[in-house]
């Protein structure tokens, strides 16, 4: 919902309304247009309408074993991602938000390091390397592949809420007997816990995402949804099979948007970045 | 029973120099506020107590064991900070158990001691409410409950009361010294504030740069301030700078007689000890502005020199602004570079309206 309002009188806002209009066209077309395939049996040119709907292509595509299998394994395949990319990354964002060690700031960029190469490049020589390491085609090569590109999410974001939380807090936390574990996971956690919580669902929809390196490493025995999704359009003249996978892989994200828009609501999210 | 001694307690940051050899004795009970400008050291040594600085170099004991090297979590003081520091993500309740929830004690007894806690400071059945729900004062409140419900033996606050109102900040003072007193505990008390520390402190310590000016009951602070520092710090203070030649401090508007080395000294004088009479003629110093506060009248002066004066009259005598006076000073205090070197009062036989022998006025 967009609110057209003038700071002077009530005259209609024209700049805002057309702003609007270009928004949802942009946005809410394509999407529209995605969704009707993905209901529809015939829709030949020039109809506006497809001529018939029908739920006889999500039968068809749901009904494939090779679909199921690639919705479990990215399934699998993200959440294991996400929880070592937390495992790892947590406790290294709160070394860089909290401590001073020698070279820190050579590490912190190291962690970016690897979204400032071009991504098919490295990903190739990453491949290479695995070939070697006989992880070419294994679901932990995949995942290897996978948690270097969640690295940069999952320390930038933390960091930023780390250090958004009041040292005198932790402080006072030690001041009653908590040692240090204790305080990261009684205070610091908690307090940056929301902003925690998004970087942990981004990740985990980017990771579901992902089609190049799980593509590249992953190809022929694992496959992903998204990887599948592409098979289908690229060997298929059929436009309803893409559809249908793409509303079926749109569900996740939607999900995802409803619980950041529950955390984003308490306004914590915002805090988290020390607004 | 705590006793608390800081011995050559030193704190450098880099070049900077926080804390400069200080030692002190706490007695057991006693409530000392550390009283100073900012950036003189005082929340640096008191988070050295707390273990949350590590002292460059010195000795912290309570009650005779050595706690230096401790971290905050193993020490027995309990610390209330500036910024209440409440966990926001904890109702009041469990704020205040969390320490006791980490020393294992059985639920009940918990519940126990956190609504004991929440009485003593006079909010009771307060335990479900949010932190952000409360105001400013509850919320020191909740601090103040969060540390004494783990009984500790020393009690550190560092400036509690600094970012609330006046009005609260006194009612909260008063309260805090009410509890202080009723457990008995020994306190360390920091605040910049001189009407806080006379108004608290068994003792006060006067710091500057890092480094103890004065320590002593605050009577005394007030009524023999030991360095000039100290007496321009605590109330209000006149100082008139000259030289003193044979046995007499030589200014043209104020001559005293005195038992101190020729040379430049400064003469302190309070408002309360400096008396003005009617001068003839031209002579004298000017009255520059005459302020009513109902009990006394605050008349400034200003000197030839340029240095300007308050004089605390009675409000039976009126003073317009230009009218020409003499100052009749009762008791005044000398100090040559910083040091005091003598004080005394004037006899008698210059008879002044003055308020005699200063009463605590601040
Ligand atoms: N963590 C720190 N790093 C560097 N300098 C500090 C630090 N903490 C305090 N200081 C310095 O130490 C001096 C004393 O500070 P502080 O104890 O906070 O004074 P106060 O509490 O009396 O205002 C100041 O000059 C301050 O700048
Ligand atoms: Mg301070």
């Amino acid at each position: 919902m967009i609110r057209t309002y003038s700071s002077t009188s009530g005259r209609f806002d024209w700049t805002g309304f057309l702003f609007a209009v270009v928004l949802a066209i942009v946005i809410a077309v394509p999407l529209l247009v995605v969704f009707t395939w993905a209901f529809t049996e015939i829709w030949r040119y020039p109809a506006v309408i497809p001529q018939k709907f029908g739920l006889r292509f999500w039968n068809q595509t749901l009904s494939r074993a090779d679909v199921w299998d690639a919705l479990s394994i990215s399934l699998q395949l993200s959440a294991t991602v996400t929880a070592l990319s937390a495992l790892i990354c947590l406790p290294a964002a709160y070394a860089f938000a909290r401590m001073k060690f020698p070279g820190r700031d050579l590490f912190f960029l190291s962690f970016l390091a690897s979204h400032a190469f071009p991504k098919f490049g490295l990903l190739v020589a990453i491949a290479a390397i695995f070939l070697q390491l006989n992880l070419i085609a294994t679901f932990w090569g995949v995942v290897l592949i996978q948690l270097v590109g969640t690295l940069m999410l999952m320390i930038w974001i933390p960091v930023a809420a780390f250090q958004a939380v009041d040292r005198r807090m932790e402080e006072a936390a030690r001041d009653v007997g908590a040692g240090p574990l204790r305080v990261f996971w009684s205070i610091t956690l908690p307090q940056a816990g929301p902003t925690i919580f998004a970087a942990v669902l981004l990740t985990f929809v980017s990771t579901f995402y992902e089609t190049e390196g799980a593509w590249l490493i992953g190809a022929p025995q694992i496959r992903t949804m998204p990887v599948l999704m592409i098979n289908f359009i690229n060997n298929q003249v059929v436009i309803q099979y893409g559809a249908v996978l793409s509303v079926i892989l749109w569900v996740p994200s939607f999900i995802a948007l409803m619980f950041a828009r529950r955390v984003i609501g308490t306004g914590a999210f915002a805090k988290g970045f020390g607004a | 029973m705590a006793r608390l001694t800081i011995e050559s307690l030193r704190k450098f940051f880099a070049s900077t120099v926080a804390v400069d050899d200080f030692s002190l004795d706490v007695a057991d009970g006693e409530l000392v506020c550390l009283l100073g400008p900012s950036g003189s050291g005082k929340s640096t040594i008191l988070r050295m107590i707390g273990g949350f600085e590590q002292p460059t170099s010195g000795a912290i004991r309570i009650d005779g064991q050595d706690v230096g090297r401790l971290s905050p979590d193993r020490r027995p003081t309990g610390m209330v900070f500036q910024s209440h520091a409440l966990w926001s993500h904890m109702n009041v309740f469990n704020n205040i158990a969390f320490g006791l929830k980490l020393r294992h004690l059985p639920r009940a007894e918990i519940r126990r001691k956190v609504e004991a806690a929440l009485e003593l400071v006079g909010l009771g059945g307060y335990g479900h409410r949010q932190t952000f729900q409360l105001s400013g004062g509850q919320q020191q409140r909740v601090a103040l409950a969060r540390s004494l419900v783990l009984e500790p033996k020393i009690l550190l606050l560092d400036e509690p009361f600094a970012s609330l109102d006046q009005h609260l900040r006194e009612r909260l003072r008063e309260e805090v010294r009410d509890i202080q007193q009723r457990l008995g505990i020994t306190t360390l008390f920091v605040t910049h504030g001189q009407d806080e520390a006379l108004a608290l402190a068994d003792r006060i310590v006067v710091l500057r740069n890092g480094q103890c000016e004065q320590a002593d009951a605050p009577d005394v602070i007030y009524r023999n301030p030991q360095t000039q520092f100290v007496a321009g710090f605590i109330g209000q203070m006149n100082f008139i700078a000259a030289n003193v030649e044979g046995g007499t401090f030589r200014h043209p508007e104020m001559s005293v007689a005195i038992g101190a080395q020729d040379g430049p000294a400064v003469l302190a004088v309070r408002p309360e000890a400096l008396g003005l009479v009617a001068a003839e003629g031209g002579a004298g110093v000017t009255v520059v502005r005459s302020t009513d506060f109902g009990s006394h009248i605050m008349v400034d002066v200003e000197l030839s020199d340029g240095t300007r004066l308050k004089a605390m009259t009675s409000p039976a005598m009126r003073w317009e602004r230009g009218t020409r006076a003499r100052l009749v000073p009762s008791a005044y205090a000398l100090y040559r570079d910083n040091k005091l070197v003598v004080s005394g009062t004037v006899g008698a036989s210059t008879a002044a309206p003055a308020f005699g022998a200063a009463p605590l006025v601040v």
